[in-house]
């Protein structure tokens, strides 16, 4: 791809703007696991009238903002290794525990990366197929939370589609994200493609279309 | 005579620990490894191990170190790739190192089946993907899910803040993670706690892993703290 092809795509919500867009869909009570990255911008834009419940796989339910200076305690991190804090009503468990919470159903909603999603809703983000295969808890995550919301940007860093007919790279899951957020669009991933729930005003149908490779429904 | 699982000595602890044992390591990143028993084990000089854990260390201390020291031929963990990790991708990339790749909750869920003693299961997780390769599939009400087989060991290195003599265990906050299931799944036990209380721990509501799966205890007071160690840019030996 040329600068010129980059210069003439246009940006569309921003990483805190998308956040934003998954934290007003994420309902009062719910428990919810946001994934490393990206993601984890998201519980910043909760409104304050309502109380979501973070869950961290290393066994962390109730988890709090990260660690200020003075609070880091290198045994109070959460799954990225980060110290973090805990809140009023918050529990430890061991990890078959944590993750009886995720793989028995009991997760109401994970928000994870992609490097590609198909439109069937196959999950592609665990690995490119070079380098040191490394899963951690992103299969199970998919596996098991009620809801599977990806996060990312609409375009590779080469700028193809990230949203494909079917992922060329190896799988995390088999027809598991239900929601997708791209700084372009919202869609839902239906049995016959995804459907646009929301665009981008910057953007029109047949610039969405152009820039996807999966089918969608309008 | 009493029931009493304390040692005095860390090297004693390690000291049955045999060339191509498999060893369960407790932790999640740093919180709850048992850096102090992985660094006896260097001293001890077991070669050929077969290692079970979340990570596949960090720097050269704790497993890192353990790695480095080429005592490892094979790794069974969720997450091997870490910013801060040597000698593990050293050794992965010039293949000098198996890895085996397991997702987290199945690998929590094959050790915890080893200590309850039920040999397989199946899970929803991995179906569709690489890792259910070659893997027996089955449907239950219309769902594929995969066989998974219990996971167990020789030996599991555990680290707790409180135990008495007894070996009943508490943990802190998130160092808890893999240990009291690891401890479970091995056939020895070996535990270094921060404080040994004295006849039994006060509460009995508060012991999260019952003596029962503990041999061996031993006190480690003053702890490595492993992102200081690495940023001080210490190494073992």
């Amino acid at each position: 791809m040329t600068n010129h092809n980059i210069q003439s795509l246009k940006p569309g919500w921003n990483r805190n703007e998308i956040a934003s867009k998954i934290a007003n869909d994420l309902p009062h009570g719910s428990y919810v696991n946001l994934g490393i990255g990206m993601p984890e911008l998201i519980s910043q834009y909760v409104d304050k009238g309502k109380e979501i419940i973070y869950h961290s796989e290393n066994g962390l339910l109730g988890m709090g903002p990260p660690a200020k200076e003075y609070e880091i305690d290198y045994e109070l991190i959460n799954a990225g290794k980060k110290p973090v804090t805990i809140l009023p009503g918050g529990s430890f468990c061991h990890h078959a525990d944590s993750f009886s919470m995720i793989r028995g159903g009991h997760i109401d909603y994970c928000v994870l990366g992609a490097m590609e999603v198909s439109e069937k809703g196959d999950l592609a983000n665990w690995t490119t197929g070079a380098g040191i295969p490394a899963v951690g808890g992103a299969m199970d995550l998919v596996a098991g939370a009620k809801n599977v919301f990806v996060m990312t940007q609409h375009l590779t860093k080469e700028n193809l589609p990230k949203l494909v007919k079917t992922c060329s790279l190896p799988l995390t899951g088999k027809s598991v994200v239900t929601r997708i957020y791209t700084n372009y669009a919202i869609f839902d991933v239906c049995d016959n493609g995804l459907k646009l729930i929301k665009m981008n005003t910057q953007i029109n149908f047949e610039f969405l279309e152009k820039h996807t490779d999966a089918k969608i429904i309008k | 005579m009493e029931v009493n699982k304390l040692i005095n000595s860390i090297n004693d602890a390690v000291a049955e620990v045999f060339d191509g044992a498999t060893i369960m390591i407790g932790g999640f990143g740093e919180a709850g490894s048992p850096v102090e028993l992985i660094h006896a084990l260097i001293d001890h000089g077991s070669k050929n191990l077969t290692v079970i854990a979340n990570n596949a260390g960090n720097g050269r201390i704790g497993l890192g170190a353990l790695i480095g020291q080429r005592q490892v031929k094979k790794v069974i963990c969720s997450f091997a790739r870490s910013p801060k990790s040597i000698t593990f991708k050293e050794q992965y990339e010039n293949n000098e190192i198996e890895l085996e790749v397991v997702p987290q909750g199945t690998l929590a869920e094959r050790i915890r089946s080893a200590g309850a003693g039920i040999p397989g299961f199946y899970t929803a997780t991995a179906v569709g993907t690489p890792l259910a390769s070659e893997k027996e599939s089955k449907f239950f009400d219309g769902k594929e899910y995969i066989l998974e087989t219990a996971l167990s060991a020789d030996f599991a290195f555990i680290k707790a803040e409180n135990s008495d003599r007894y070996g009943n265990l508490s943990y802190s906050k998130t160092a808890r993670n893999f240990n009291p299931i690891m401890s479970m799944a091995a056939k020895q036990t070996i535990v270094q706690v921060k404080n040994i209380v004295g006849e039994s721990l006060t509460d009995p509501e508060k012991v999260i892993t019952p003596g029962i799966f503990v041999d061996k205890i031993v006190e480690v007071n003053n702890p490595i703290i492993e992102t200081n160690a690495i940023d001080n840019g210490e190494v073992y030996p």
